[in-house]
This record gives C-alpha cells, structure tokens and sequence, in this order.
C-alpha cells in the first residue's frame, strides 16, 4: 500500500539552539514508526508549487505527535520556513515512517554506539529516549561533535541520563574552559574508548553530514580491524 | 491559496519540467550509504557476471579498462531527493559485458564490496542505458561515490545504481537486494516516483 500524505499542525515550537529547533506536530492516523525512522515533509505554495524534504523523529511514537528537529541551513529553500516562518496551528503535509535501517529497536540489548555530528543528533536523540523510556540497562553511548558549546541540542536530557547513557562532547571550534581535550575534529582516539565497551555484534550508528559520516566510517572500520568487529555493524545516515 | 504552509514561496521554480515528481535540483553531489565506504584499490577488483547456471566471467581492472569505454551525460535522481544535472560519466556499456551470453533469466542482482546489493530486470541494463563507470566529471570516481567502479543505471532511482559493484547474478525470479528488503520500491522509475513499496 502507497504511504499517503496526512496533514500535520504545528503545535510546539523550541529553540534548541540559536537557528535550530525543535518542532513538534499532531498528526492524525500517524500509524507509529521506529527510533531512528523519518518523514517526508512537503510544502505547498500558493501556485502549487510544492517542495519536499527528509527530516529524522527526534522522539518515539507517542500517539499522534511527531517531534522533529530543524536545523535552518542558510539560503535553504525548506529548513529556514519550518524553523521560523510556519505560523503555530498551522498545517504542513507528513509521509512516513521511512527508513527500516537506521533503527534501533528496545529488544536490542548490547551495548551500542551512536556518534553525532551537528544535526545528525536527531534520529539518535529518538534512540536515547526510546532507551530510557523501555528502562533498558544495556549501555547507550553518544559521541557528539559541536562547534561550541552553544550548538548542543538537548543538553538536559543528554547530561542528565542515568546510568545507562554515556555522551561524549567534541568540541571542533570552541570548547568550554577547562576542557581536558583541545577543539578539533573527531579522531580515533575520540573513538577508542567508546569502541571498547563494544561487543562483536554491538550495533554503531552514525549520523550528520556526509563528510562527518564518512570520516567517522573510516575511523570506526580501522578500529574494528583486528578486533573481529565487522564493518557491517555500522549503520550510516547522512544528511546531505 | 492551499490549506497547507501559508506563506511558503519556494525557488523560483524553472527547471520543474527537467525535474521527476517530488525531487529538487542540487549542484553538490550528495551521498546515499547504509554503512562505511569500502576501500577497494584497482588492483584488487575484479568484475564477475554469473549466469543462472553458475557459469562466470570475469574481468580484472585492466581487462575491464581495455574494453571499449563510453562517455555518458545524464541526469541522476536519488530517492532522497536530490536531483543532479548533466553529470558527466565514464565507463563500459553493459551491453558489452553481456555480448553473446546465453541467458533466459529476467533479473540481475548487482553485488558490492561491502555487503551491498541492489536488484533489478536485466532489461534494463542492456540497449545502452547501463554502464559499469569509473571516471566522474573527468577524474577517477571517488570511493564514497562507489569508486573504483560502480554500475550506472540513471533511469532508475540512484540506488540502483550499486557502489563499488563487484558482480552481477543473473536469476529467474526477482530477489530484492539491501533497499528493496528495506521497503524501497523493487523497480525504482522516479518519473513515476516509485519510491517505496506500493508507490
Ligand atoms: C534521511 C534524512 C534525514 C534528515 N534529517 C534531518 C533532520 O533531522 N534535521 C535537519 O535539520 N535536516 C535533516 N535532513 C536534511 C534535510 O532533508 C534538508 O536537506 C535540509 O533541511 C536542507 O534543506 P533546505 O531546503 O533548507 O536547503 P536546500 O534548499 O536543499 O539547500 C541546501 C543548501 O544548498 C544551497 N542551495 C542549493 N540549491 C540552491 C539554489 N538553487 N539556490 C541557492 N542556494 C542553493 C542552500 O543555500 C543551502 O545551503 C535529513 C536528510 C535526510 C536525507
């Protein structure tokens, strides 16, 4: 059966940083999805023209509310009107849920890795809720590259989140006085830790811009070799 | 004046007709992967059609770079949207793989270093609409675009257009590939903007 297009009205909209947001939408006989899954959003203007791109669930299903996560990307033709221009009781149209890899399920119990860059944090952030929510007590960790730390999205729920939730800041500009590690961009030894504490079968997902995720690819598959940790339990998104 | 995003103008839309249903134009050339890049050095690849009865031929790179090679300028669609305009490609035609084998099989997995695999009719490779590319815009293809080689389907959606391809099966049935388990559509035309199962 064809996914149809169902109407979404903003209902919530936060700044998670200053020109990224987070938006949340009622959408009626949404069927559910998948933490790491994601919509098509498409808008219409008023001569029928009609654009439409992919955007991550920052959240499990809860009924009929879908949260996103919009980073406006300057000269952007989509991301700058949802971040700041779509009027609140507004409506927009939603197609989903998309993408049956990049998921991780609660029955999943190894410790994982999920390594961010930017906005890549979204599907990942969807993951980490799902974790807590089913009480899971397999070890979920976030590495996360920022430019500084004004650009980190949900930092309350991601510095206060148990026991079972360990996040890494990477700082690529700006890092906070005092930081033990000098900004720059991920390297291995950002990785070796987290990468430790895996098992062979241990999922890894990687998320964020395509030269985050390839340089991050590469890092991981030389880790693994010599480990017997297989290439292809690393799942990739990339946002463009 | 539509119920939906009140207020949203768009780009000027001049390219529409260019354009499949749903896609946008990009000048950047975005990637699409389930996983990390494969390295695979030209030296060490190899290309092996495989035919409903097991029989195989094969190809090293030199083998393949001694074939006759073909320039090819074309419009590529991504299921994630993107399209990208006249991009220029070089390789050796399918048909030229395929010349003079016997085969009544009606569909083609494409096999990648990595683990990658994508399906699709065998129609569809051949009578010069499919290449095995290994030169982009005038330089070697890079890997995280499928280099060393990758198939060239651009009729199809771009996923079927396999990254790092390594062989080609021929099979009777269609055995959907990597996406196509995943939900995607098994035929993939994007002017029919055949994205996902059911579309
Ligand atoms: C599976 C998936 C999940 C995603 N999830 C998220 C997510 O959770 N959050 C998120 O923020 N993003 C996400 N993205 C990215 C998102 O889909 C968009 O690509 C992003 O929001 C940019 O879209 P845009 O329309 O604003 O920019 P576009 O109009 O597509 O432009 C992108 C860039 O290119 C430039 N550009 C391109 N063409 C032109 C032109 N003709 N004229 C001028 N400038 C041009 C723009 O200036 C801009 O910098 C995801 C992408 C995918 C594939």
């Amino acid at each position: 059966m064809a996914l149809a297009w169902l109407p979404a009205r903003l209902v919530g909209r936060r700044a998670q940083t200053a020109t990224a947001r987070s938006l949340v939408f009622t959408v009626p006989g949404w069927p559910g999805h998948l933490p790491g899954q994601h919509v098509d959003v498409r808008l219409t203007a008023d001569d029928g023209y009609q654009a439409v791109r992919s955007y991550s669930l920052a959240a499990p299903a809860d009924d009929d509310r879908l949260e996103l996560g919009v980073q406006a990307v300057s000269g952007g033709e989509v991301s700058p009107y949802l971040a700041d221009q779509l009027p609140p009781g507004e409506r927009v149209e939603m197609r989903g849920p998309l993408g049956n890899w990049f998921v991780w399920r609660p029955e999943q119990t190894e410790p994982v890795l999920s390594v961010a860059g930017g906005s890549g944090v979204v599907p990942l952030m969807a993951m980490i809720r799902a974790h807590r929510s089913a009480g899971s007590r397999s070890l979920f960790q976030l590495v996360y590259s920022v430019r500084g730390p004004e650009d980190v999205w949900y930092r309350e729920e991601l510095e206060d989140g148990g026991p079972f939730l360990d996040v890494r800041f990477l700082h690529t500009r700006r890092s906070p006085h005092g930081a033990a590690r000098a900004s720059g961009r991920i390297t291995a030894a950002d990785l070796r830790e987290p990468t430790a504490r895996l098992d062979p079968v241990s999922p890894v997902y990687v998320c964020g811009s395509t030269g985050f995720v390839e340089t991050v690819g590469d890092l991981l598959v030389e880790l693994f070799a010599g480990r017997g940790k297989e290439p292809a339990t690393i799942r990739t998104e990339h946002f463009g | 004046m539509t119920s939906f995003s009140p207020g949203f103008r768009g780009r000027p839309h001049s390219l529409a007709q260019r354009l499949p249903p749903g896609q946008y134009p990009t000048e950047s050339f975005p990637v699409l992967s389930a996983g990390p890049t494969p390295r695979v050095p030209a030296e060490a690849w190899s290309f092996t059609v495989t035919t409903e009865r097991g029989e195989t031929r094969s190809w090293t790179w030199e083998q393949m770079m001694a074939l006759p090679q073909q320039d090819t300028v074309t419009d590529i669609h991504c299921v994630t949207r993107w399209s990208k305009f006249d991009t220029r490609w070089r390789g050796v035609s399918l048909d030229v793989f395929f010349d003079g084998l016997e085969t009544t099989a009606g569909y083609v997995v494409a096999d990648s270093y990595g683990g990658y695999t994508t399906s699709l009719p065998l129609a569809d490779l051949l009578g010069g609409r499919a290449w095995i590319a290994h030169t982009y815009d005038g330089y070697a293809l890079s890997p995280e675009h499928g280099g060393p080689a990758r198939l060239l389907v651009p009729h199809l959606y771009f996923w079927k257009s396999a990254k790092w391809v390594r062989g080609l099966r021929l099979t009777p049935e269609d055995d959907p590939g990597f996406w196509e388990s995943a939900g995607y559509h098994p035929y993939g035309d994007p002017w029919r903007e055949q994205r996902h199962r059911g579309d």
